[in-house]
């Protein structure tokens, strides 16, 4: 952990940087699982993408590329919204 | 100087219209309500350039303004009693966000049993929650408040959000003689907001109000600290400044025959009215009575207070609220611990009184002054003016 600041070297009016989020790993919270992409499958609808509540889909160009693994918690949203049928574009695998 | 006749609301409505705030957000309560009203048809009529928040809370209310502040805008508000009270959520996070949000409080009793009228309980209860708190003895005085509150706040040593009171009825809807400044002057005088941050630079990102937990907030604590430090050397210059361009006097306090008077009131608000009435009676029979008129009650000028009552025989502090501590209202306890160190220290006796909107009347004030001239045969804390 980096030292702790005192009063006087805080960012004024108690204010931070924003999109410090980034640097905080979230990824080690999951719990053994993770969701894997299936781009054979994926229509590229960005259901997933947006529904993630890390921001942990990967888009380029508007296309789905796969995931974000350091910020991705394994919470299975995205693998429950992807729409496709019979089978899904994304699955909550073992890690 | 425009002289013209005008209540306390009207003169606090007028102020708000030359200040020209970007953001007001407001909901009604008596007896602040003409405030915001007679503010919404200047907004109305467009003789403001501000975007005026109708709300369905005092709570809503405040949290519009820190919003709207958050993205740097000059904000007004205006509220009493109990929508004062449902601001207190809200208060201490503007001054932690360091938001210099101006609101026009009127003195107003808090509920229950429920009333309408002045005493001081509503802005006493919300005394330690980071904002600068400035009372007004009349109407005149509401409206230079006024005028100095934005520069107090926006000051940037101090960044901290203002109130400033009048007391319910007796100012607010007292109609009174009132020197107003040109509004060219005033525009010049409060000059432009230059925000510390704004949430709508997206050139220069901001997060506003995280989570601090065991190893920051107390750190994030400490500037608010320091910055009501700060306010009181800002509200200093800018009452010397105010005085020099407009000719009337503001410091901390005000003094009224205390110099060399032996037995002096302290008091706050519109009650010191009655107070000066009293002392001149008292003179011309031969008593050397005094006052002490608080203007400043936060920051708190203790060191400042302790000068002026050292030395004195005996001191009454006026409370026009109830700490229910069974030990004196905010302001005794106050200026009985500012007195603390003092080598000669006065006997110090309270006396709350008002409650509710009850009068407080000249014979009243001299009785008080009777009281303390016998030191030792009042108890500490007394109650006037109820029937018992
Ligand atoms: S598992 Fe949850 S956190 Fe990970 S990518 Fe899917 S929705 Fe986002
Ligand atoms: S929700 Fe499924 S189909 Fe849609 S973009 Fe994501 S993975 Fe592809």
């Amino acid at each position: 952990m980096s030292k702790l600041m005192n009063w006087k070297e805080l960012p004024p009016c108690d204010t931070l940087a924003a999109k410090t989020a980034e640097a905080f790993e979230t990824g080690d919270w999951r719990m053994g699982e993770k969701p894997v992409w299936h781009p054979e499958i994926c229509i590229h609808c960005m259901i997933c993408w947006i529904s993630c509540p890390d921001s942990s889909v990967t888009v380029k160009d508007g296309k789905m590329t796969g995931f974000d693994y350091k910020h991705c918690k394994g919470c299975g949203i995205c693998a429950k919204e992807c729409p496709t049928k019979p089978n899904k574009a994304i699955t909550m695998e073992k890690e | 100087m425009i002289t013209v006749a005008k209540t306390g609301n009207e003169a606090m409505a007028e102020a708000m219209r030359q200040i020209n705030p970007d953001v007001v957000a407001a909901y009604p309560i008596t007896p602040a309500t003409e405030i915001v009203m007679i503010f919404a048809k200047y907004v109305a009529d467009g003789l403001v350039d501000t975007e005026y928040i109708p709300v369905e809370s005092e709570h809503s209310a405040m949290s519009a303004c820190v919003g709207a502040a958050s993205a740097g805008a000059r904000v007004m508000t205006g509220t009493s009693s109990q929508g004062l009270a449902l601001m207190y959520e809200i208060l201490p996070i503007a001054s932690a966000l360091r938001l210099p949000i101006i609101m026009c409080e009127v003195n107003r009793a808090i509920s229950g049993p429920i009333n309408i009228h002045c005493d001081h309980s509503d802005t006493m209860a919300a005394r330690d929650f980071g904002w600068i708190q400035i009372f007004s003895e009349n109407t005149q005085e509401a409206y230079d408040n006024l005028l100095q509150a934005v520069r107090i706040a926006e000051d940037k040593r101090v960044m901290l959000p203002i109130m400033v009171t009048t007391d319910g009825f007796i100012i607010s809807h007292g109609m009174e003689k009132l020197e107003m400044i040109e509004d060219p002057i005033v525009k010049e005088y409060i000059g432009e907001k230059k925000p510390e941050y704004s949430l709508l630079d997206i050139e220069k990102p901001t997060t506003v109000g995280a989570l601090d937990l065991t190893d920051y907030y107390f750190e994030h604590k400490m500037p608010v600290i320091e910055a009501m430090k700060n306010a009181k050397d800002v509200i200093l210059e800018v009452g010397k400044d105010f005085e020099k361009k407009f000719g009337r006097q503001y410091g901390f306090y005000e003094k009224y025959k205390l110099d060399d008077a032996e037995f002096a009131v302290v008091v706050l608000g519109s009650a010191s009215g009655t107070a000066k009435v009293a002392i001149d009676q008292l003179r011309a029979s031969g008593v050397k009575a005094g006052m002490l008129k608080i203007r400043v009650f936060r920051p708190f000028p203790a060191e400042e207070i302790a000068k002026e009552l050292t030395g004195k025989k005996a001191i009454a502090v006026m409370d026009r609220s109830d700490s229910f501590n069974t030990c004196g209202g905010p302001v005794f306890t106050e200026i009985r611990s500012a007195l603390f160190d003092s080598q000669n220290k006065p006997s110090i006796t309270n006396f709350v009184y008002g409650l509710g909107g009850r009068d407080i009347n000249v014979e009243q004030i001299k009785n008080i002054f009777e009281s303390i001239r016998n030191v030792g045969k009042v108890p500490v804390v007394n109650y006037i003016g109820v029937r018992q």
